[in-house]
């Protein structure tokens, strides 16, 4: 098992700056490096994830794979303190942005949550707003105003591969959308904040193709200045869009660990476990 | 060489020449109403034949027979499936009339008793100055409504805040408590409230008597009838709005708190807008339950007879007490005036739930 640490700073390609077809973003928000040190996480007695390990550079896109129930959508989780949200979920370890335990006493969830977005597995959005106003509702509801909104919603919504569908029905309610276009709509709310990190749990599972390239181009491409953990049983879809893959596996009664950690091309061409090599190609119970 | 007829997409046919698909229509009650009067005649034959009398027990057997017959046309006709299918309908349907009707009686006789009462002056007059005996040309139930609009608009005004804000409480404690602690206050709270609404009125009247008419030395007054009336208001509010609030789908609580958003913002911008018009339920039941209350305002408002507009002082009327007050004279011009008071009552409380309605369902946005 590849020890996340020193050794991978060194394989840490350059920010990928190149395929951003001339567009390139403004590196206004720096991207953070995000940090999990032995995590451990239970819900009620039941311990679901240990001993995890991972570093994420700043800028990098992190693929989760691993088979259902495994613990992914729970580690993650545990990256912006909504574990803790869970009736009943503990956990043990340290999370670190950019070097600052996210679990410090003191440290304000909310604030946090601000750098570190998340889109979640099923889209949600707000019901009581329109499309326009749930991509801005972020910045409304962490209380942050913003001098051109018109400029927000276009750009977040072309980001998330939208903006040409709904641009004509802004006034519209979210729930007039249908699920793939409201996922969508949640990755631009999510972008509009401009998180540091963007936590992604199978963002593209209720996608079709083409939104699905969409939102890979859109990871790609705000890899720069966002740090994504992404979670996908897409194994093609880690391969394109990840820099280092995490290979997640529980066994029959143990909680989940990380089998195999590293560069994605690596991870995929010679894996250093069997279960890695077996998962990806397929060959899995 | 094989045809493939299947693979040939069938001729666009005229969008006309397709029968439109409709829900069975009037001719489709021709058979159960054609059963019916098959079961009532089979019924009134049993019912001349035999012992058997009385028009109730006739209803009550006609019915029965009918369902049988129907039941069994529909499974001889229909099936087994259907056959089912049609009695539970049936028994539905009976289940739902049977609450609509006793309703709609009572409204009914409140109306027909309560219309000959209701002139001009009933809604300009006070009973000051008028007497038992003089016709219901005179006097009526202004100093009553007045009483009645101050001190349930009070009363919403103290309970709907307070009933909001502990239902909120009660079904976010969870997330305002520390991580892996238990909300254990919010378990007291919950429990504090539902005895709350097993509180008798009177106890609540007497309660506000002793606290705040006499102790307080506050005398009666409207705003002590709106005290009493906001105790009874205030756990109907707030366990009916915490149901509303759990209802919200936890998605949208973790879609805030991920963007960043604190707790009071989750809950003011985006939990309680989802739950907009099932609170606006919540209150509404809790002036339904407060309105018509007529114990607690003998202690508190005393009731009078003349006209008191300032809630904060003085004794004032109400129309549970007028109705009460009115209804205790044996003149027939007071039994109408207290029956005009009820039906006012009535409409005054309907008023406010169409009201209700409307600013709840108001600019609902999507599903
Ligand atoms: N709220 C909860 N309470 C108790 N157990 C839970 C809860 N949520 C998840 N679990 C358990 O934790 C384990 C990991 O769940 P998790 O959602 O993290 O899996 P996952 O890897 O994301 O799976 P999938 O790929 O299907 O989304 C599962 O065994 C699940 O049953
Ligand atoms: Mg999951």
């Amino acid at each position: 098992m590849t020890a996340p640490g020193d050794d991978l700073q060194i394989t840490l390609p350059e920010p990928s700056t190149a395929n951003l077809n001339g567009r390139a973003t403004r590196p206004a928000v720096e991207a953070s490096a995000l940090e999990a040190r032995d995590v451990k996480a239970w819900f009620g007695r039941s311990l679901i994830v240990a001993d995890v390990n991972l570093a994420m550079p700043p800028g990098s896109v992190t693929a989760i794979i691993g088979p259902s129930g495994c613990g992914k959508s729970t580690f993650l989780r545990v990256l912006n303190r909504m574990h803790e949200l869970t009736p009943g979920a503990r956990l043990a370890g340290d999370v670190l942005l950019d070097g600052q335990d996210i679990y410090a006493t003191g440290s304000r969830p909310a604030r946090m949550r601000l750098q570190v977005g998340m889109v979640f597995q099923k889209p949600n959005p707000f019901p009581t707003m329109t499309i326009g106003e749930n991509v801005l509702s972020g910045l409304r509801l962490a209380g942050i105003s913003v001098g051109d909104k018109a400029q927000v919603v276009e750009s977040r919504l072309g980001q998330a591969g939208l903006w040409t569908e709904v641009k004509d029905r802004l006034r519209e309610p979210a729930g007039s959308l249908s699920g793939g276009q409201q996922q969508r709509l949640c990755i631009a709310r999510s972008l509009a904040v401009s998180p540091k990190v963007l936590l992604m749990d199978e963002p593209c599972s209720a996608l079709d193709p083409s939104s699905t390239k969409r939102i890979e181009e859109t990871i790609r491409q705000i890899s720069t200045s966002v740090t994504v953990v992404i979670v996908t049983h897409n194994m093609q879809q880690a391969s394109r869009v990840s820099d280092y893959t995490a290979f997640f596996l529980a066994d029959q009664g143990d909680p989940g660990r990380v089998v195999e950690f590293g560069p994605t091309r690596e991870v995929f061409s010679t894996p250093n476990d069997p279960r890695t090599e077996d998962y990806i190609h397929g060959r899995f119970g | 060489m094989t045809a493939v007829p299947v693979l040939v997409p069938p001729l666009p046919t005229r969008p006309s020449a397709e029968p439109r698909r409709l829900r069975p229509g009037p001719e489709a009650l021709v058979r159960p109403t054609v059963i019916f009067a098959a079961a009532a005649a089979v019924t009134g034959l049993a019912f001349l034949a035999t012992a058997l009398s009385g028009t109730f027990g006739y209803v009550v057997c006609t019915y029965f027979v009918f369902v049988a017959l129907f039941a069994w046309d529909t499974v001889r006709r229909e099936g087994r499936t259907a056959g089912w299918d049609r009695v539970v309908t049936v028994a539905v349907a009976t289940c739902g009339l049977c609450t609509i009707v006793p309703l709609a009686i009572i409204v009914l006789y409140v109306v027909t008793k309560g219309i000959g009462g209701l002139s001009g002056n009933f809604f300009k007059q006070s009973m000051a100055s008028v007497g038992p005996l003089d016709p219901s040309s005179q006097g009526g139930a202004y100093h009553a409504i007045i009483g009645t609009v101050e001190q349930v608009g009070l009363a919403a005004m103290i309970a709907t805040p307070l009933g909001l804000l502990t239902a909120v409480y009660l079904s976010e404690a969870e997330g305002m408590a520390r991580p892996g602690k238990k909300p254990r206050l919010s378990r007291t709270v919950r429990l504090l409230v539902d005895a709350m609404s097993g509180i008798p009125s009177i106890v609540a009247g007497l309660f506000i008597y002793t606290m705040f008419v006499i102790k307080l030395h506050q005398g009666y007054s409207g705003l002590a009838a709106a005290l009493a009336l906001s105790v009874l208001m205030l756990p109907t509010v707030a366990r009916t709005g915490e149901e509303v609030m759990r209802i919200v789908p936890g998605g949208l609580r973790e879609a805030s708190l991920a963007l960043g958003a604190p707790l009071w913002r989750t809950v003011l911008r985006v939990l309680m807008p989802a739950a907009r018009s099932g609170l606006v339920t919540a209150v509404v039941l809790g002036v339904a339950r407060i309105a018509g209350e007529t114990a607690p305002l003998l202690m508190t408002a005393l009731g009078s007879d003349a006209v008191n507009k300032n809630p904060f002082h003085g004794v004032q009327s109400a129309l549970p007490l007028f109705a009460f007050q009115r209804m205790r004279n044996a003149a027939p011009s007071e039994i109408s005036r207290g029956w005009a008071g009820a039906l006012v009552l009535i409409a005054l409380v309907l008023t406010l739930f169409t009201l209700a309605r409307v600013l709840g369902s108001h600019k609902r946005k999507g599903a």
